[in-house]
């Protein structure tokens, strides 16, 4: 019978088996050079940096891969980078706060403010970020900030309340105020609820002494001590009804989802945290590198991170600011990066209402996460 | 007339069959933990450890109020997870190991594995909706006009996630303590006029006694150096040990003052290990 002599693709004859196989061989060398040609790019950063919402487009554009190491919190970047030897990641995306500490320590290369559009910077100082910059060489390159203030939850706290940070003591929050589990948000706010406003991380010993005594006064009001997923949940679930040391950047996603929160800058101030990009020390892809952080201050760079799904961020050009207005005027809107808002970040920082976050320059780290521990087991 | 004692020789045959385990201690148990002692008297600098020898790490973690706070708190919740542990599993292990039958014990014991086959920490982040205060067990006392408690980030979290982790284990491993007693003692007790709570006080418990011990040091040891439960559903208010060596990591990279909190973890472990088997295989009337 015909069909029993005829072979299909689930019963190959044995001349199907060679042709295919025989096929198959020969163009591996095709593949393999294929494969070969895909760079990897090693990035070690806060959690979110590496994902397909942010990097997939310049992956698919470029044919490069990236190979994220996430991290949390500037003490444990600098540690990863200090046991790895030179030229582990290609490209670091530092809180603003911290470049200096890897420029000083040789983990970071040097970089030609001329490959970047600096003069299309929403604010002055994003151009000459503290640190950035050392004897008028560039070592980083600011990408993205949020801002750190009230975060709480509509239904408890009203946004007059919110308008300045005393709502952390609000009786009715007792046990109901979360902290992200960092020493530096949650004690700069803290130093600004005691009125240091730019001088909050200057803090001679009377004036730490103070913040220390305002802190542990908080202490029945503390719900717990979270993570970025626990932070995530206890707000999401009403657990906390205020957070403290946090911002849009965490609220905004669950704002997203519908839940009755929001972030606010209070009277005394708030804090931006900064991430900027470096390009590792020893990396052999420098120019990949370079090209990606253009990519991330063009335009759609400047969207995607600020419509980055795991935490949000202000664009910081002028034209990232735009076109986030032609294509998400709601996050715009939302997050006040629509020119003449009264919650503009830039208005913000213009009227001094915001301070970079910074370490503290007269305790060491150390000291501050001593006196964390103290708090947390108060 | 006696045999000629048998001199002690080197014995490869023994010695092949016993070397994996002794190689397998070396390698994963007794090397770390000497690295790790060493490396509490390390420095850091400019976060990258260093070689030295040197007290301050432990000058400054043993020199803490919070770090003492911190130990206590550890010891007095894992004795408290085994006494509930061990409360709470005793009356299953119970019925398991003399009122059921060999086919329901068989499919039970099953059933109390099945836990391991997921993630410890899938399983405690389940417990977010359940014990939240718009979780299962609140919506359910609302009906009853109750409430709503706060469980999650309090001590009763904390306990919760310790049971997650340990009420499994306590009570297969209490089950095959009981399941080894000769049921005949227990007839004879209460032939001879042994209530039967009194039967399982006087004869049940003693006749288990090396089996529940070491089902409860399990307890202690997992819950000792558990820190997701008291992380996720403790809130980490206040801190438990293993927290705090993750918070000591975090802040500068002090992993020698980690290790300090280790090995202190460690020796209690050490401790609290070798009183409970000493009182485990002590002989009736010995003291």
């Amino acid at each position: 019978m015909a069909s029993n002599n005829k072979s299909s693709f689930l019963t190959p004859s044995r001349r199907d088996v060679l042709k295919y196989g025989g096929a198959a061989a020969l163009s591996m060398p095709f593949v393999s050079r294929a494969w070969a040609q895909t760079v990897e790019i090693n990035m070690l950063a806060w959690y979110g940096h590496g994902e397909p919402d942010i990097v997939g487009e310049f992956e698919a554009a470029n044919n490069v891969k990236f190979k994220p190491k996430y991290y949390a919190g500037g003490d444990n970047m600098l540690g990863l980078i200090a046991q790895s030897p030179a030229g582990t990641y290609d490209i670091i995306l530092s809180d603003g706060e911290f470049v200096q500490q890897l420029n000083a320590a040789g983990y970071i290369e040097e970089l030609n403010a001329a490959d970047y559009n600096f003069d299309d910077m929403l604010h002055d100082d994003f151009k000459q970020f503290p640190g950035h910059w050392a004897d008028g060489k560039l070592h980083s390159v600011m990408v993205r900030c949020g801002h750190l203030g009230v975060s709480y939850n509509k239904n408890a706290v009203t946004a007059e309340e919110a308008q300045s940070y005393k709502c952390f003591w609000k009786p009715e929050l007792k046990g109901k105020v979360g902290h992200f589990d960092w020493h530096l948000p949650s004690l700069g706010m803290m130093s600004l609820t005691n009125g240091n406003g730019a001088g909050l991380w200057d803090l001679d010993d009377a004036k730490w002494a103070a913040v220390k005594e305002t802190t542990m006064s908080l202490r029945p009001q503390a719900g717990g001590f979270f993570d970025y997923g626990g932070t995530f949940n206890s707000l999401k679930n009403g657990e906390m009804q205020a957070m403290c040391g946090i911002g849009d950047w965490i609220t905004g996603v669950l704002e997203k989802d519908g839940a009755p929160v929001a972030s606010v800058v209070p009277k005394e101030g708030g804090i931006q945290w900064t991430e900027s990009y470096c390009i590792g020390k020893g990396s052999e892809k420098q120019e990949i590198v370079k090209k990606f952080i253009q990519y991330m201050l063009s335009p759609d760079g400047q969207v995607k991170s600020a419509q980055m799904a795991a935490y949000p961020g202000f664009a910081i050009t002028k034209a990232g600011r735009a076109r986030l207005n032609e294509v998400d005027k709601k996050e715009a809107e939302r997050t006040g990066q629509v020119d003449g808002m009264p919650n503009d970040p830039i208005t913000l920082i213009k009227e001094g209402r915001i301070h970079y976050r910074d370490i503290p320059k007269q305790q060491s780290l150390e000291d501050w996460n001593d006196f964390w521990s103290e708090y947390k087991n108060a | 007339m006696t045999l000629p004692a048998k001199k002690k020789s080197f014995d490869l045959y023994a010695m092949t069959w016993r070397l994996p385990i002794i190689v397998w201690q070396l390698i994963f148990f007794v090397g770390p933990l000497l690295f790790m002692l060493a490396m509490s008297f390390f420095v850091v600098k400019n976060y990258r450890m260093v070689e030295a020898f040197e007290f301050t790490n432990w000058e400054r973690m043993l020199g803490r109020g919070y770090f003492w706070d911190s130990y206590l708190l550890t010891l007095g919740l894992a004795s408290l997870s085994t006494i509930v542990a061990m409360v709470i599993a005793f009356p299953a292990a119970y019925a398991l190991a003399f009122k059921v039958s060999d086919n329901v014990r068989r499919w039970a014991i099953f059933l109390l594995i099945i836990p391991f086959f997921t993630s410890y920490l899938v399983r405690t982040f389940a417990w977010y909706v359940i014990l939240a205060e718009s979780g299962v067990i609140n919506a359910f006392l609302g009906y009853l006009g109750l409430g709503p408690y706060t469980m999650l980030n309090t001590k009763f979290g904390t306990l919760v996630g310790y049971m997650t982790l340990t009420l499994p284990l306590v009570v297969i491993l209490q089950t095959f303590a009981l399941s080894n007693i000769d049921t005949r003692l227990v007839e004879a007790a209460q032939n001879l006029g042994c209530k039967p709570f009194a039967a399982v006080w006087r004869v049940v418990i003693p006749l288990a006694k090396t089996g529940l011990i070491i089902a409860a040091l399990f307890c202690f040891i997992l819950s000792f150096g558990d820190f997701v439960a008291p992380y996720y559903l403790g809130g980490s208010k206040p801190p438990t040990l293993p927290i705090l060596i993750i918070d000591t990591t975090k802040s500068g990279q002090q992993w020698p003052r980690a290790a300090v909190v280790a090995v202190v973890m460690m020796v209690t472990l050490f401790a609290v290990a070798y009183a409970a088997l000493t009182a485990a295989y002590r002989k009736r009337g010995r003291t």
